[in-house]
């Protein structure tokens, strides 16, 4: 249904005599390889890069390979590099990134392409669960649920990078990633500090073991695109920074 | 030509940073060469010190104090950024009123001179 009501949309605009276009550079290709094709779009007033990324796949190359769900910045499936910035095409509208009638879009950086638009978010997800990001959980089913107070110090620090939505803006954005690929990343590394500060987690040296060593939150050298680009405006940077604190901390014989 | 993503205050205060720490490591065993002259060839050392007082080294000089001056903030930046957990405001108001205390004391410091 969607995609019916998509097309209609589309062929109204055609049909509404509007002939601005612009020019969009797509990467195309899998893996390594690829090149960038340009495709001629209509122009209209409200239009997001999804929605220019779209109207190329349902008018112009069905062939186009890309990743999308939510359309409405919940999902974090739609990221890509738009004029050569991490961002997510949902919510972009064209008006803000478009440079002289231009636009470049390419698949999410520092990540292996499967193929066009659609990067392999794999590596990505494995460095989440490296660094730690699963729950586990400090009491049973047996004991009485855990009283945790929204005032808590470390519930407020623990709330702030909860709106993640792992979108691997960050991760694209980082150049310690590019520049070591076994860098747990921002993402995953804010994982680690919401989960440090959770009172629920009992286990937090175990926390901070898996974010110490060669590709833990020490390689971060604090350049901040992560804090930068993130969609959701949250502080990977500050919460990197909050980890290599306590490991500092826990180094000199403080409390973990 | 900056890449895309890279073009953000923070991005080139850690270039700053990086680049004023290199020319110092480039410049200090020079220094100190210069240094020890004093110990092993004060001859050589009294025509070196003839050659910077061309106005071209002084202006080096100016490049010299500006890294240092870049390299030492840019320590004090990092230090603030990773071990004082404080809320941008606070951030802003930091740098607001060490920017201040810099603007005013060196105004003193001109008339000094």
């Amino acid at each position: 249904m969607r995609y019916t009501g998509f097309r209609k949309r589309a062929n109204r605009c055609a049909v509404s005599g509007n002939d601005k276009t612009m020019e969009v550079s797509v990467w195309r290709g899998s893996g390594g390889q690829g090149a960038y094709e340009i495709f001629q779009v209509p122009a209209q007033d409200n239009q997001t890069v999804l929605d220019v990324v779209s109207y190329i796949q349902q008018e112009i190359d069905p062939s186009l390979t890309y990743r999308y769900a939510c359309r409405v910045g919940m999902c974090g499936s739609c990221a890509m590099m738009v004029n050569g910035q991490p961002r997510w095409t949902c919510r972009t509208h064209v008006k803000k990134v478009l440079t002289a009638g231009r636009l470049t879009v390419a698949p999410l950086r520092n990540l292996p392409v499967i193929r066009d638009l659609a990067a392999d978010m794999d590596p990505f997800f494995e460095k989440w669960v490296k660094a730690g990001g699963v729950h586990k959980p400090g009491r049973s089913r047996d004991d009485a649920i855990q009283q945790v107070s929204p005032e808590d110090p470390g519930r407020v620090e623990a709330n702030k990078a909860i709106e993640c939505i792992n979108c691997a803006v960050c991760y694209a954005a980082c150049d310690t990633v590019a520049g070591s690929p076994d860098y747990l990343g921002p993402a995953a590394l804010q994982r680690a500090w919401t989960l440090y500060n959770d009172v629920k987690v009992t286990d937090r040296a175990a926390v901070l073991a898996s974010v110490t060593g060669p590709e833990g939150c020490t390689n971060c050298h604090s350049q901040g695109s992560c804090t930068r680009f993130c969609p959701n405006e949250l502080d990977p940077l500050g919460s990197v920074a909050g980890l290599k604190r306590a490991l500092a901390r826990s180094f000199f014989g403080g409390k973990g | 030509m900056i890449r895309p993503h890279r073009r953000h205050p923070l991005w080139l205060a850690y270039m700053l940073h990086r680049l004023s720490g290199l020319a110092l490591a480039l410049f200090l065993p020079a220094h100190f060469w210069v240094l020890s002259l004093a110990l092993t060839d004060p001859d050589q050392l009294d025509q070196f010190l003839i050659f910077a007082d061309n106005p071209l080294v002084k202006f080096a000089e100016f490049g010299l104090v500006f890294l240092l001056a870049v390299h030492f903030f840019g320590g004090l930046r990092l230090l603030a950024l990773e071990f004082l957990p404080w809320s941008q405001r606070q951030k802003s108001l930091a740098a607001g009123a060490i920017a201040g205390a810099l603007l005013i004391s060196g105004t003193f410091l001109l008339r000094a001179v």
